[in-house]
């Protein structure tokens, strides 16, 4: 069996298995992942000091009661058992019941969502549509002094405590500039004044047409916006500088600059244009990230969105409101990991 | 050979190291007509850096000095920006070594020849698609509709080679600088590409500077010779008369060169003089 | 004369060409990399401000005014003055005073951090590197789902489970803290594997746990610094989101983001209680992130 023979006889992968073979392992990882937060966060449930038996019977009930109960909720069974009840309930939407609301935790979450997807969704919009030029200008003056501003600029976004921005904000602002309106995600007046069809006001208003609804909105998201947008553009500024500056050292560029194209052209058409895939990544691992620091920018902003919601349960000890509400924000930072990957892969033609 | 299309005097190129200053090129000085003109020498010789200062393309850190530096009349020394952007890629041109990286790996082949039509021409889209199918077809490529919209990864060494040598020539230039065009490509390869690019500079009138570490090659393309060394240049000489060549680096590298008649028992190796890295 | 004499032969000693020894080799090579590095603004600053903190935590009680957690109600929300620098918090306490100590709470969080994570990360990404095959496939998975979590809301569940509390805290961070040292000392081990001198201590019969221990770990370190300096800031401002929504240190800790958190209530008139721990926090991070970028660009040109 000579290896050339061998060698002639393999015919190569078609693009298109291969392509298929890529996103089926992407899904196995995924899958894995989810897997992975489940169990931690099973596990995290279990360490609970509190014992859930005691807390559904109170601490009188006779010994009977409590076995009952005990096997009722199924803790009597080995962990792995357990384990996969939990996972089972889970995939099929079932989070539990929350202490405090007494709605069934999906419910209240679904309600919440929208409020942090309007958030994160303005911030991102504005981190990319300042964050990319940023980051080119920075690279194309690569060592000046505009260089270094925009660097510090981004590198204290990633020093700043997100929740202190948003109070220092406020004061400002709201309290001595009176530019924007306070906490909160629109004026009480205002309130259940426009029919919720997609959950996010601004949306909504302006589907309805209610202008007057529309601008109390927006002067309510514009500076939480804004704080967590200053995050976003932090990031991807850094990121394109980054990626802008491999690209200026390859010999494409100097082809380009050989042909006598306009600096801005070799700039922005031929070098930028072979960072837009990767910048797909980092605008997506970019919402990622604020979907994190919206837990803390909700509680300074007093925006009804999942952030709150978990840390009010926190704040009760509420554990199956918040560990159904880290199960819900780790699945969308996992799928928008993957989304991001695909994306990649799509558009790629190197990757194809 | 025409009245000088490059005159050069006393180049210098230096870049600025951790410890302290180191001259690349040191005092090259040579004039061109409508000729080729080939430059030979070894890694670190610099015949690249030579070339790419008559565009003015110098990687970051480097400095250039030049006591001439004239193109067609032109001073390229005292040119700003934006005269040197006019004369890149309208009247000099450089064809680079590997195509894979050369070759924007986002854009068509077809539409980085337009683009260097466009860039000098005014003309409308559909002009300067039919220039590059036009140019394709000059190269040689034999289905240029089809290769007109594939991507540099998508097309083999050779036919990148010549998608470059299309796009560098669709304006139209003067002077052509080829730094190693063929080192990047297979032997059967490269002497295809050499013959293409041999009938379009002739075609055009152009001038052609060839930059190569092969003597033989260079000698057999060339209509002159300069042999580099340590940034100097050591030896100039018609290629004809390669054989006569005085200067003992240029006699040792073509003692090296084994033959196809076979030889007398052991190659030659080459011993280094550090008297040639001294000013002559 | 003699003076200019002596350092020109100390230079040239440390720029050698040649060096006559092993020693002399690192010490060459240590002074090329300090004068890059010192040659870069930003970095000094990163370094004067880490070595600030570093100074501020350990001397804290001699700069202090007086205690941080003395209460005196009669003087409560002062505004900034010559007798209270940052101003007085709703207890009437030296908020000054309460930031120098708050140094040490977060320096001694971020060591804690840092103590765990490191070392579990290294050996992972070694053992996996090392091992390859079917464990380093396993480790890797476990990483990457590691790496995979929302890092804040994952420390939040846990120290809701656990309760509040600094080491709580440190745990909830340690556990998605870790990942990034596993990849980066798996990269490296992956390439130190096949070299020669592995494959000699190989020869020489010792163990693959001496060898991982001993000649692969000590040369995935200066990544690992790097890295760990970059990471800090993280580390610090999650442990500040901790204490800000009340489930790091307890009161009357004087820890940052709780000084911020207590702060809040006054944000309207009495901005200084909120406004100066978040400064410090600012400066503090900002500090090892100049200082870690440095190191970067000296030690790691390649990642920039």
């Amino acid at each position: 069996m000579s290896s050339v023979a061998t060698a002639a006889r393999k015919r190569p992968t078609p693009p298109a298995i291969r392509f298929a073979g890529g996103v089926l392992r992407l899904l196995a990882t995924v899958a894995f992942t989810f897997f992975g937060l489940l169990l931690v966060t099973f596990l995290i449930g279990r360490v609970v000091p509190i014992d859930p038996v005691l807390a559904a019977v109170g601490d009188r009930a006779p010994a009977e009661v409590y076995q009952r109960v005990r096997t009722e909720l199924g803790l009597d069974q080995p962990l792995y058992v357990q384990f996969y009840r939990y996972a089972m309930a889970v995939l099929s939407g079932d989070l539990g019941r929350s202490v405090l609301t007494s709605n069934p935790v999906l419910t209240d979450i679904k309600r919440f969502f929208p409020a942090t997807f309007e958030l994160a969704t303005l911030a991102t919009l504005l981190g990319v549509a300042l964050g990319i030029p940023l980051g080119v200008i920075a690279a194309a003056r690569q060592n000046r002094a505009i260089d270094q501003a925009i660097r510090v600029l981004g590198l204290l976004g990633y020093s700043v405590p997100v929740f202190w921005l948003g109070l220092m904000g406020l004061v400002l602002f709201y309290v001595h500039l009176d530019w924007v309106a306070g906490p909160g995600r629109i004026d009480v007046a205002y309130e259940d004044l426009v029919e919720t069809r997609t959950g996010v006001i601004l949306l909504d208003s302006a589907l309805a047409g209610n202008w007057e609804v529309f601008r109390n909105a927006f002067a309510h998201v514009i500076l939480p916006a804004s704080i967590l947008g200053y995050f976003s553009l932090a990031y991807v500024s850094r990121m394109t500088r980054s990626l802008m500056i491999e690209q200026l050292r390859q010999e494409y560029v100097v082809t380009a600059r050989v042909k006598g194209l306009s600096e801005a052209r070799v700039i922005w058409r031929h070098a930028l244009g072979n960072v837009m895939v990767p910048l797909i990544t980092v605008v997506a691992l970019s919402y990622a990230n604020l979907l994190e620091g919206s837990v803390l920018t909700e509680t300074v902003f007093a925006w009804p969105g999942i952030g709150q919601y978990i840390t009010n349960s926190l704040l009760s000890v509420d554990m199956n409101a918040v560990l159904g509400g880290t199960i819900v924000v780790g699945a969308v930072f996992v799928g928008l990991n993957l989304f991001s990957d695909l994306l990649y892969r799509v558009f790629d033609p190197r990757v194809r | 050979m025409t009245a000088s299309l490059l005159e050069i005097a006393d180049l210098r190129v230096s870049f600025r190291t951790s410890r302290g200053i180191s001259e690349a090129v040191r005092g090259v000085g040579f004039t061109m007509g409508r000729e080729k003109l080939g430059i030979v020498g070894e890694s670190g010789s610099g015949k690249s850096l030579t070339g790419r200062s008559i565009l003015r393309l110098l990687p970051p850190g480097a400095t250039l000095r030049a006591s001439r530096l004239v193109f067609d009349d032109i001073d390229l020394l005292a040119a700003g920006a934006a005269t040197m952007r006019k004369l890149r890629g309208r009247r000099l041109a450089m064809v680079m070594q590997d195509p894979k990286f050369s070759l924007n790996p986002v854009m068509t082949v077809g539409h980085q020849i337009a683009e260097a039509y466009l860039a000098h021409q005014r003309a409308s889209a559909s002009e300067a698609r039919e220039k590059a199918l036009a140019m394709l077809e000059a190269v040689r490529i034999r289905d240029p509709h089809r290769v007109y919209d594939l991507y540099p990864h998508e097309v083999s060494g050779g036919m990148g080679q010549r998608a470059m040598i299309a796009m560098m020539l669709a304006p139209d230039p003067d002077l052509l600088i080829a730094d190693e065009p063929t080192s990047a490509l297979d032997v059967t390869v490269q002497m295809q590409v050499l013959a293409i690019l041999d009938d379009l500079v002739s075609e055009r009138g152009m001038g052609l500077i060839f930059i190569s570490h092969d003597l033989r090659l260079v000698a057999s393309f060339c209509d002159r010779v300069l042999v580099m060394y340590g940034g100097r240049v050591v030896e100039t000489i018609d290629a004809r008369r390669l054989a006569e060549a005085r200067h003992p680096y240029t006699r040792g590298l073509l003692a090296c060169l084994p033959t196809l008649e076979g030889g007398e028992g052991e190659l030659a190796t080459l011993q280094r003089d550090p008297a040639w890295l001294a000013a002559p | 004369m003699s003076e200019a004499t002596a350092s020109r032969e100390w230079r040239a000693w440390l720029t050698a060409e040649a060096p006559s020894s092993r020693l002399h080799a690192r010490f060459v090579r240590g002074y090329a990399t300090a004068l890059i590095f010192l040659r870069n603004p930003l970095a000094l600053t990163g370094l004067a401000l880490v070595v600030t903190l570093l100074a501020v935590a350990a001397a804290a009680p001699l700069l202090a005014h007086g205690d941080p957690v003395a209460q005196d109600l009669s003087r409560r929300l002062k505004p900034p003055s010559a007798a209270f620098w940052f101003g007085t918090d709703e207890l009437g306490r030296d908020i000054y005073t309460r930031i120098l100590y708050g140094a040490r709470i977060t320096l001694g969080i971020v060591s804690l951090v840092v103590v765990i994570v490191a070392p579990i990360g290294l050996l992972v990404g070694c053992i996996a590197g090392y091992l390859g095959g079917v464990a380093d496939g396993i480790l890797m998975r476990v990483t990457d789902v590691f790496l995979a979590f929302p890092r804040l809301i994952l420390a939040l569940a846990f120290v809701a489970a656990l309760g509040p509390g600094i080491e709580n805290a440190v745990i909830a961070i340690s556990l998605t803290a870790w990942p990034p040292y596993a990849r980066i000392a798996r990269a490296e081990t992956i390439v130190l594997r096949d070299s020669d001198f592995i494959s000699a201590a190989r020869l020489l019969g010792a163990s693959p746990g001496r060898i991982v221990l001993l000649h692969v770990m000590p040369l995935c370190l200066s990544s690992v610094i790097v890295r760990v300096t970059l990471d800090m800031a993280g580390i610090i401002l999650t442990a500040a989101g901790l204490g800000f929504l009340g489930l790091g240190a307890q009161p009357p800790s004087p820890e940052w983001g709780a000084m911020i958190s207590a702060g809040r209530k006054f944000i309207l008139d009495q901005w200084w209680v909120a406004a100066f721990p978040g400064l410090a926090i600012c400066l503090v991070s900002l500090g090892f992130n100049l200082l870690g970028d440095g190191l970067r660009d000296v030690l790691d040109p390649k990642q920039r």
